[in-house]
């Protein structure tokens, strides 16, 4: 199960995560990311309580990361201890701004 | 030991982790490597789920055994799908940066990189593919 607590100001916008982002819970944040971004500068994912996260997960990070390199900048807080080793497993550590 | 046998499609990924976490949580596992383990039966299962039987849909065999006394399991997949080899696949290059990476494609190296054995094998029909790690 995946819960998005989606806060918005101005242009800039959060996604709180809560649960996990896997094969089956990764349509439903690929949606806002792919339809909701457009007048966003500044996009956070904050991942405090994502228990999990897996390659369809990483995928959709990546897809925001495309499209936020385009139109402003995108940083990630939170991350685990777990979720940050497949981050740097993958590369994705390089990728993205983890603060 | 333990078997699940299970139809291979995408709305049982949820069951078969809840089998094989439920397996590990005897074991005492930690969650890191629970997290490791189960990263891993989600990429293979969605793969066969997604190309073992295509366009059809068919069954997927899980077996879970732990040896040394309970500090390495083994968990087995097997169906009877095209044969295919994940193994094959060339790995990503992870040094590209965002715009060169392809989104997609880490499944199976996110295997690679969690478990310490992959091995496949193709055998009388069957693909069976086995994970081997050491939990403590």
């Amino acid at each position: 199960m995946l819960n998005i607590n989606t806060e918005k100001n101005g242009n800039e916008l959060t996604f709180k995560l809560s649960g996990r982002l896997d094969t089956v819970t990764a349509p439903e944040l690929e949606a806002p990311v792919r339809n909701d971004l457009a007048d966003v500068t500044s996009l956070t994912f904050d991942l405090a309580e994502l228990e999990y996260i897996s390659s369809a997960g990483l995928r959709v990070l990546l897809l925001a990361q495309k499209t936020m390199n385009k139109q402003g900048k995108m940083v990630v807080k939170n991350v685990s201890e777990e979720i940050n080793e497949i981050f740097e497993v993958t590369g994705f550590s390089d990728i993205l701004t983890v603060e | 030991m333990s078997e699940l046998r299970i139809s291979a499609t995408k709305e049982n990924l949820n069951d078969v982790l809840m089998f094989i976490d439920n397996e590990l949580e005897k074991l005492d596992c930690s969650m890191k490597i629970q997290m490791q383990i189960d990263l891993s039966i989600e990429e293979i299962f969605i793969n066969i789920a997604s190309y073992a039987y295509y366009p059809e849909t068919g069954d997927v065999f899980i077996n879970f055994e732990s040896e040394n006394d309970g500090s390495t399991v083994l968990i087995s997949f097997t169906d009877n799908g095209v044969p295919y080899d994940p193994l094959e696949k060339d790995d990503p290059d992870i040094t590209l940066t965002s715009e060169e990476r392809q989104v997609g494609g880490l499944g199976i190296f996110l295997v690679k990189k969690n478990m310490d054995e992959v091995n496949y094998k193709y055998e009388n029909g069957n693909n069976i593919l086995t994970l081997k790690k050491k939990i403590r």
